[in-house]
């Protein structure tokens, strides 16, 4: 938009009514304002993130990732959230031409590839703590749990999220307001997933590496 | 399990006759003010005009007078100290049991931060930025009032504090493992750690909301380059927070998480490490201290310009300055802890990049003479606060840089040395700015000026009892004196000490010829009034517009084309001969409708908070689903605006006919 007003020979004067036109829509200002969200939140993890880095080594003679972590387990977790994305991405892609239905399915597609992954992670947890590596045992587990927790709470509030939304869009529809905030979901959903990305290396991979 | 958690009787201290008294007058005051408003019938009137507001000139208004009232608390805490100490040397035990005292000066850093200077800052960004910007409100304006609101509750759960339980007495960082449960069984930390997570996170709203703002929500055809300097500043700092709290955040987090489930995040068993905590915690603090002084340079910035009557010299390198600042405030934060023993290379490091952050300072001094350099300077009390402040943020600046000299900071660390030079970057730089600010910006949002008189009695009476206050204090950490001593043995300090407590003093005095101003300007308003909504001669927007604003603020969206807005349309008017002119073509305005969302989650944060602090479950999940519904109301309402008619605007616009059509 911006070259093509830049392409047009224009007077000072015009160029002025033109922008004046052109205010940022309401649209792109709660999307510019969630995307600042979503980096002050990015930030917020990568405290944990350095918080793991330097107390990976303090297991305080308690297991390490290497003891723990199942491989196979977290590539199944890896699977669902990113496939959960796709789907997200399809169900914007049906907000963007109205189709309800549509809309409804890829979000319940969404939703329970979330819940898989939640539940894999809660399963991992459980079994973490009945073989005696809870989050008390190490500085290392209180670091472990703490960061991916965070991401798994995420997870959570962005399940309800969708929940909510799904019911926004059967009692008040397609209006402005209820698609402004599905956008700001889908880009909440793609955000988990780029942590998910630097979790999964940081945690996982590094942490059975020899 | 008890019903109540750790809650019971014995939590309010009946014992202590200082607390219980002090308890007692807040109460009667409280209680006063209430029956004043309900005799009154003013409910209804405060609940739609004024808690309910999404309107951002009156959210910064109420920021402000939170603040100023929190002030008033945090300074009794200081009078508390300075007064204390200055008792309680040799055979003296003074007047504070160190249980107390500790509390005390923990409370007075928290709050002094926290709940003065924070909402001081915020709240002059929230009134000022959108009406220099020339535009109607921020980019979300419930969530501005759910801000305040969140801020109030953490400025609640200190205050109960004061009377149910205890508060912090770890000092204001908090440092584990003294604030381990292990070392701090109480509940005082906990009312630290829940009050600053609540307000923090109105605090991460803010800056999103204004981030979003300044740079989506512009006049027409103001660049970036077009904006005034406060908004620069204050797009810095709000920068800065949506950058560093969410750090502080994460840190209070992993510390409540080793309080509450048994974590080893800082504990001494389980290889946690304590050294962590501090770093964390500084990665936030170090920018925090630029979130806090940026906006008060803005201020400077305007108040400088506009009293000598002459564009701000170096507006470019004045931005730039600020941005490099902005950036730089993350590279500095060991130099908080140089005694840690990172090793001559790291500290070498910090202490050279510390040194490189005061260039950019500098640069903003020299602009700032230079812009009065030939000016015809009006002494109004806002240029005298600044004038101060320039003399005192100057020295605080450099005894920062004595500070910064890694071998010099293993003498001067946790002295009373360091105590001196934070306060006077603090009470030189932040407060001052914001009573610049005030006595800048009051006219615009009540219609009439401060007294003047009473206004530079106050400003002499800050600036000579700061000096008395705190030069002793640089001399005290060189002769050895460390800071927080309950009671100190060495006679020789004590002549320096008595002075330390006379400048508080001098201080205070300052503080009551500010409740004097004010109270003499309400009275004698008429006198005072300003109808031309451009006391000073104004060079930004929000003096093109009468005072107070409209709820519209801008009846016709202005249009930019320099810096020095509202200025250069006011020499265009004089040099084309124009007449003051009425805007004939108004349309109607969408206008956010009010909110009870921000009271309604805030009141939720603080029973959620409350009962966290005492282990009352229950209580617990109470708060967090009360705010989650309140937050479900909120989406699922159905007019988010409402449309404010011509009639309404040409009426407004009739009434108050401006001076000179922008």
């Amino acid at each position: 938009m911006n070259a093509a007003v830049a392409a047009l020979p224009m007077r000072h004067d015009e160029l002025i009514s033109a922008l004046d036109a052109r205010q940022a829509p309401k649209r792109t200002v709660v999307a510019f304002g969630f995307w600042v969200f979503l980096l002050s939140d990015i930030v917020m993890f990568s405290a944990l993130f350095a918080a793991y880095a330097v107390l990976v080594h303090a297991t305080a003679g308690g297991p390490t990732g290497a003891h723990l972590f199942d491989q196979r387990n977290v590539a199944i977790e890896t699977a669902c959230l990113l496939l959960s994305s796709y789907t997200c991405g399809l169900m914007t892609l049906s907000i963007g031409s109205r189709r309800r239905g549509a809309t409804y399915l890829f979000a319940a597609v969404t939703f329970v590839l979330g819940a898989a992954f939640l539940a894999l992670e809660i399963s991992e947890f459980a079994s973490m703590v009945a073989h005696g590596a809870a989050p008390q045992r190490s500085a290392f587990l209180s670091a472990f749990f703490a960061l991916v927790g965070c991401h798994g709470l995420h997870v959570t509030a962005g399940l309800l999220w969708l929940v909510v939304m799904m019911a926004q869009v059967q009692i008040r529809g397609f209006v402005p307001s209820v698609e402004r905030r599905l956008l700001c979901f889908s880009l909440f959903w793609h955000a988990l997933d780029i942590i998910w990305v630097g979790l999964f290396s940081v945690v996982y991979l590094m942490g059975v590496a020899p | 399990m008890n019903f109540l958690g750790k809650l019971s009787w014995n939590a309010i201290p009946f014992d202590q006759p200082i607390i219980m008294g002090t308890v007692a007058v807040m109460g009667l005051v409280i209680a006063g003010i209430l029956a004043w408003i309900t005799i009154k019938g003013y409910w209804l009137y405060l609940w739609r005009e004024w808690l309910t507001s999404v309107d951002h000139k009156r959210i910064g208004v109420m920021y402000y007078i939170l603040a100023l009232i929190m002030m008033v608390r945090g300074f009794a805490d200081a009078i508390m100290m300075r007064s204390h100490q200055a008792i309680a040397v040799g055979g003296a035990q003074g007047y504070l049991p160190p249980e107390h005292f500790d509390q005390i000066f923990s409370a007075h850093g928290v709050i002094m931060i926290f709940f003065v200077a924070m909402p001081l800052m915020i709240g002059l960004m929230n009134f000022v930025v959108p009406l220099q910007l020339g535009v109607r409100d921020v980019a979300f304006p419930t969530l501005n009032s759910v801000s305040l609101w969140l801020t109030a509750s953490g400025v609640l759960l200190t205050n109960v504090s004061l009377v149910v339980g205890e508060f912090a007495k770890t000092g204001w960082w908090n440092y584990p493992p003294l604030s381990e449960l292990q070392f701090s069984p109480g509940v005082g930390v906990d009312y630290y750690l829940w009050s600053v997570q609540i307000s923090g996170i109105g605090t991460l709203l803010t800056g999103i909301n204004f981030v979003a703002t300044i740079l989506k929500m512009r006049a027409p055809g103001m660049g970036l380059m077009q904006m005034p300097v406060f908004c620069w500043t204050s797009l810095a700092t709000n920068l800065l927070i949506v950058a560093a709290f969410p750090i502080l955040t994460a840190t209070f987090a992993m510390l409540l998480l080793d309080r509450y489930l048994g974590f080893h995040f800082f504990t001494l068993d389980g290889q946690g490490n304590q050294m962590m905590y501090p770093n964390l915690f500084w990665i936030w603090g170090h920018p925090e201290v630029y979130i806090l002084i940026l906006p008060a340079f803005g201020v400077f910035s305007e108040v400088i310009s506009t009293f000598s009557g002459k564009p701000l010299f170096g507006y470019r390198s004045m931005v730039g300055a600020t941005m490099a600042i902005c950036v730089l405030s993350f590279l500095v934060w060991l130099h908080h802890f140089f005694t840690m023993g990172a090793g001559a290379d790291v500290n070498g490091f910090f202490g050279v990049m510390t040194m490189i952050i005061a260039v950019p300072t500098g640069v903003k001094v020299f602009n700032w003479l230079f812009t009065m350099y030939g000016g015809r300077v009006r002494f109004t009390p806002a240029v005298l606060w600044s004038i101060g402040f320039m003399v005192t943020f100057v020295i605080g600046g450099m005894t920062g840089v004595l500070m910064a000299v890694p071998p010099n900071d293993f003498q001067l660390h946790n002295s009373v040395f360091l105590v001196a030079h934070f306060h006077n970057v603090a009470i030189g730089g932040v407060v001052f700015g914001a009573m610049a600010g005030y006595n800048y910006w009051f006219p615009k949002a009540f219609g009439f000026t401060l007294d003047e008189r009473w206004g530079k009695a106050s400003f002499w009476c800050w600036f000579i009892g700061f000096y008395l206050a705190f030069m002793p204090l640089y001399a005290l950490g060189l002769m050895g004196m460390t800071r927080r001593m309950q009671h100190t043995n060495d006679l020789s300090w004590e002549p320096w000490l008595l002075v330390a407590v006379v400048g508080a003093f001098v201080i205070g005095l300052g503080i009551v010829c500010q409740v004097v101003q004010l109270i003499v300007s309400i009275r004698w308003r008429k006198l005072y009034r300003d109808v031309t909504g451009d006391p000073w001669n104004g060079r930004t927007l929000e003096w093109s517009i009468p005072s107070p604003p409209p709820a519209w603020n801008f009846s016709v969206l202005p249009k930019v084309t320099t810096n020095d807005a509202f200025w250069s349309s006011k020499q265009q008017a004089r040099a084309n001969g124009d007449e003051p002119s009425v805007a004939s073509e108004f349309e109607p305005i969408e206008a956010p409708t009010n909110s009870a969302t921000g009271v309604i989650a805030a009141f939720f944060a603080v029973v959620a908070g409350f009962a966290l602090i005492w282990h009352i479950w229950w209580m617990a999940g109470i708060g967090v689903l009360g705010a989650f519904v309140t937050m479900l109301f909120f989406a699922f309402r159905d007019e988010e605006e409402f449309e404010i008619p011509v009639e309404r605007i040409v009426e407004f616009e009739r009434a108050h006919p401006s001076q000179v059509s922008p």
